[in-house]
């Protein structure tokens, strides 16, 4: 269980998170969405602690501000925005890292394993750099898996927390990927992910949390809460809703209101 | 041997370099080995070698020459060569750039106004204070003023408990500036013999190396070359960004502090009794993430290897070349230094067009 209670953030010393609670269970993938601006990055940043804020943060019951960073790091791996890495480090030597810093170090095949899974098991031995922004991302990805690759451990449900997973990714990858975070959550994993695309969210995400200006403007299942009055609300556009037949409601923008 | 070796590696994780470790130590030992037998004294390897078998041993003449002058100077050449290219690694880890060296986080700064203000202000010191203190005011100045300057922008670009790296960066050009500027107030107040003292001492020097000299520099960066590998696993993550190495589970403020102080420490420890070394601190890491990767975990090691072997060599050339004069070390490290690390990035350029 993730529990977010009462979260204030600044940024340069304006108030951009203005008391956001929120839970989160594991064996559920929770989709945090809103329009540009809105908070969902800073939420996800301040609940990871990487920006200071005001409020509280339980991650399978402990407080994590007063957690080792260390131990963590054993219940919680993240996927960054920002892809970038400083000097020549090969995709296998970054996925390392993932796995060196969780529980999983002694555990052999696993950096192959977890590039399988994002489908870059030929890039082992590529120099980051060389990469492609989707496979960047996707690196990260499979570094963030081999950090908490089993989805159940000693201290509880593991955790992954996704910032815009499918953002620089073709319509395969983004399947792909989201696919493999509905799997952690089927296997008893959390995954918390800030999402831009409704329609892929809707599809995926058991839960949903959408932020506008900073607050929290509806929670609940993809079809309780992404209703028309609430998305013209949001971005300032008719949307014409319409309903999936496996995997629920979905979008189509109409006529922006510039005109 | 070979087939062991490949059926146990992983694709994409580079193994750990033996060869270039054996040829690494092979390096220092070599250099040592004639830095002990060459020099004006015409101590050669043939008398080092035959005086344990013969009854009479060394003279007194070349006793003195061998333990108070050749191993002396040894020692602090492959001391100071350490110091710079393990503190340039911990540098540029930090901040993430591969130009990053110790005249960034204002080590270079202070410890320069340090010392030219030890050199010109000296002279106004009572007679009775100059003679306790001696020829050893100048490292302690230089020293101190390196670790002054560091605190100072540390301070400056800490809030809350963090260190933002591009503040310091920023602080310490502006520090920089503000030393430069003081170093030409100095400049203009010296005479002419502390002019002379002034550039020799930017251009470096292992020629003062004393037991005495040693016994303050080597604790703390023999200190400084224990902790390092501590932090290798941090610096590696920092390559990911600061909030993805907390992720990874490093305390990053910790790891930001030991690098900063450590560099410091053992840069200004060089500094402080060899003047100014220029380029060790960027060639000599440069060139190991080429040959082996940029893992800190083996570039600490390797780079502290190759650091001291190189300098015990441009020692060995700085005192042969005009022999029985003196060359200053900083002049030849740029000298061989800098052109050999432009056609290491031209070729390398080379091979990235195909």
């Amino acid at each position: 269980m993730l529990e977010i209670t009462d979260i204030y953030a600044s940024l340069a010393k304006r108030e951009v998170l203005h008391g956001i609670s929120l839970t989160a269970k594991a064996g559920q993938v929770l989709a945090i969405c809103g329009p540009n601006g809105a908070g969902k990055s800073t939420l996800l940043k301040a609940a990871l602690g990487e920006i200071p804020a005001r409020g509280d943060v339980k991650l399978n019951g402990q407080s994590t501000a007063k957690a080792k960073a260390s131990d963590l790091a054993r219940q919680r791996a993240v996927l960054p925005q920002d892809t970038q890495v400083a000097f020549a480090f090969t995709v296998a030597e970054i996925v390392a890292m993932g796995q060196e810093a969780g529980d999983f170090a002694a555990e052999p095949g696993l950096i192959e394993a977890a590039l399988a899974a994002v489908g870059l098991a030929n890039h082992a031995t590529r120099p980051f750099q060389t990469l492609s922004g989707g496979e960047r991302q996707r690196s990260h990805l499979a570094r963030a898996l081999a950090q908490v690759w089993q989805p159940i451990g000693p201290q509880g449900p593991r955790w992954l927390f996704l910032d815009e997973p499918v953002a620089s990714l073709d319509l395969g990858h983004q399947l792909q990927v989201m696919r493999l975070a509905r799997a952690y959550a089927d296997q008893g994993g959390g995954v918390v992910a800030v999402m831009h695309d409704l329609n892929l969210s809707a599809m995926f995400a058991d839960r949903m949390a959408f932020i506008i200006d900073g607050r929290l403007a509806a929670e609940g299942t993809p079809a309780e809460v992404l209703t028309a009055p609430l998305l013209e609300r949001a971005y300032g556009c008719k949307v014409a809703m319409n309903t999936a037949p496996q995997s629920g409601p979905w979008f189509l923008p109409q006529a922006c209101d510039q005109a | 041997m070979t087939a062991l070796a490949s059926s146990r590696a992983r694709p994409g994780l580079r193994p750990v370099p033996y060869g270039l470790t054996a040829g690494l130590i092979l390096l220092v030992l070599a250099a040592s080995i004639l830095s002990l037998t060459s020099g004006a004294a015409g101590l050669g390897l043939g008398t080092l070698l035959k005086a344990p078998f013969s009854a009479e041993g060394l003279t007194l003449r070349d006793k003195v020459v061998l333990y108070d002058i050749r191993l002396p100077r040894l020692v602090m050449g492959l001391a100071v060569g350490a110091a710079l290219a393990v503190s340039g690694v911990l540098l540029q880890g930090l901040f993430r750039n591969p130009l990053a060296d110790p005249g960034i986080v204002g080590i270079g700064a202070g410890a320069g106004l340090g010392a030219v203000m030890a050199i010109v202000l000296g002279s106004f010191l009572p007679l009775w204070m100059a003679d306790l203190i001696g020829a050893h005011l100048v490292p302690f100045a230089a020293f101190f003023g390196g670790w002054a300057a560091t605190l100072l922008l540390y301070r400056a670009a800490t809030a809350g408990g963090r260190t933002d790296v591009a503040t310091m960066l920023l602080a310490g050009i502006a520090l920089g500036a503000l030393a430069g500027a003081v170093t030409g107030v100095m400049v203009y107040m010296a005479d002419d013999k502390q002019l002379r003292d002034l550039t020799f001492w930017g251009m470096g020097s292992l020629a003062g190396a004393t037991w005495g000299r040693l016994a303050a520099a080597l604790p703390l960066i023999l200190l400084v070359l224990l902790i390092a590998p501590g932090l290798a696993r941090g610096l590696n993550a920092l390559a990911l960004g600061e909030a993805q190495a907390a992720h990874l589970g490093h305390n990053v403020q910790s790891v930001k502090r030991r690098a900063i102080f450590g560099a410091a420490a053992a840069t200004g420890a060089a500094v402080a009794v060899s003047g100014g070394i220029g380029f060790v601190g960027i060639v000599v890491p440069h060139l190991l993430r080429l040959a082996m990767g940029p893992d800190h975990r083996l570039l600490l090691p390797h780079s502290a290897l190759l650091g001291a072997g190189l300098l015990v060599l441009a020692d060995l050339a700085s005192r042969s070349i005009v022999a029985p004069a003196e060359l200053p070390i900083g002049i030849l490290t740029a000298l061989f230094g800098a052109p050999f690390f432009l056609w290491i990035l031209l070729r390398q350029k080379g091979a990235l067009r195909g």
